[in-house]
């Protein structure tokens, strides 16, 4: 918990937001075109999940603060994937790795 | 009582700056909630998606992507308002505050017409969860699972942009009676934090729904 003493907090200029949200609409745009003008096959939901995790880390860095903010946000936005990654992670080493066999049902 | 701008604490907390990093780190601990309830919808999608991507590339079909980034567009933008909304907050412009708070609530209105039109789209076609599903099947046995994360995901979405309009709509009020100042905008702050998690939640329903479903 921050008990600085500081009583002024960090004020981003504004053209930071607009080159953020610049270049979020260039993504979007981007995203779009990788996926329907071009197929790469199996690529193609890996480079359109890149795309989203770039947008992501934009919207979280620039617009929620967190590149000037105190680390312990950081912290705790990190710790929810790191859960979400290991229910997937769990749930995958589950599915696969179950031997087939007859149906109990 | 003072006359100046100066916000006061509530008394169990040290300074206004204590009570503002409390106040700001309950919200992304509510967010990281948010986040394990998508997640998830998320983790089903994938690994039934990989169960049955016949399923998934049918029924993706049935969506217009055209809609999916029209939408995108819409909440990015209300993104970069909320953003100037609590900029303006942080350094005393109220009118410019409360000017950009009210689009960021144009572009949920916005979201939420082209979601209705979608719905009733498909509502009409019968493209429905589970069991409800009634249209063309394609020799597929269970579609309608498609639609089920279709509707789950994006209806649970949803309901975040509502109840995000209802909040930004309770501190553009406060902003307009001049409540916020630069010692004072924690809940433009909090309820920003909630839009873009929104607004990021979407960031990945798009091209999950939309565009790579086969």
């Amino acid at each position: 918990m921050a008990q600085g003493t500081h009583k002024e907090h960090h004020v981003v200029p504004l053209n930071v937001f607009i080159k953020v949200f610049a270049a979020l609409i260039c993504l979007t745009v981007l995203t779009v075109v990788t996926a329907k003008l071009i197929d790469f096959g199996p690529l193609n939901g890996l480079i359109a999940f890149t795309i989203a995790t770039v947008k992501g880390f934009l919207v979280m860095a620039y617009f929620m603060h967190l590149k000037y903010d105190e680390k312990i946000y950081k912290y705790i936005i990190v710790s929810s994937f790191f859960f979400v990654a290991l229910l997937f992670i769990f749930c995958v080493l589950d599915l696969s790795t179950r031997i087939a066999q007859q149906s109990t049902l | 009582m003072s006359t100046d701008n100066h916000h006061h604490a509530a008394h169990h907390y040290d300074s206004a700056e204590h009570e503002y990093a409390t106040s700001k780190e309950g919200v992304w601990l509510f967010l990281t909630s948010e986040i394990l309830m998508f997640g998830g919808l998320f983790v089903g999608y994938l690994i039934y998606h990989n169960m049955y991507p016949e399923v998934f590339h049918e029924g993706s079909k049935h969506l217009d992507w055209r809609l999916g980034a029209l939408n995108t567009i819409v909440l990015l933008t209300s993104s970069l308002t909320m953003v100037l909304g609590v900029h303006y907050s942080q350094t005393n412009q109220k009118n410019k505050a409360v000017f950009n708070l009210a689009i960021t609530i144009l572009c949920g209105f916005i979201f939420m017409l082209v979601k209705y039109f979608e719905y009733t789209h498909k509502i009409h076609e019968g493209l429905l969860p589970g069991t409800w599903y009634s249209a063309d099947k394609h020799g597929i046995a269970n579609i309608g699972l498609y639609f089920s994360f279709y509707f789950m995901m994006t209806g649970l979405h949803g309901i975040h942009v509502v109840g995000g309009m209802c909040l930004i709509l309770w501190v553009l009020i406060r902003a307009q009676k001049g409540e916020f100042n630069s010692h004072y905008y924690t809940p433009v702050e909090g309820v920003g934090l909630f839009w873009h998690l929104v607004d990021l939640i979407w960031i990945f329903l798009f091209p999950l729904l939309y565009l790579v479903g086969g």
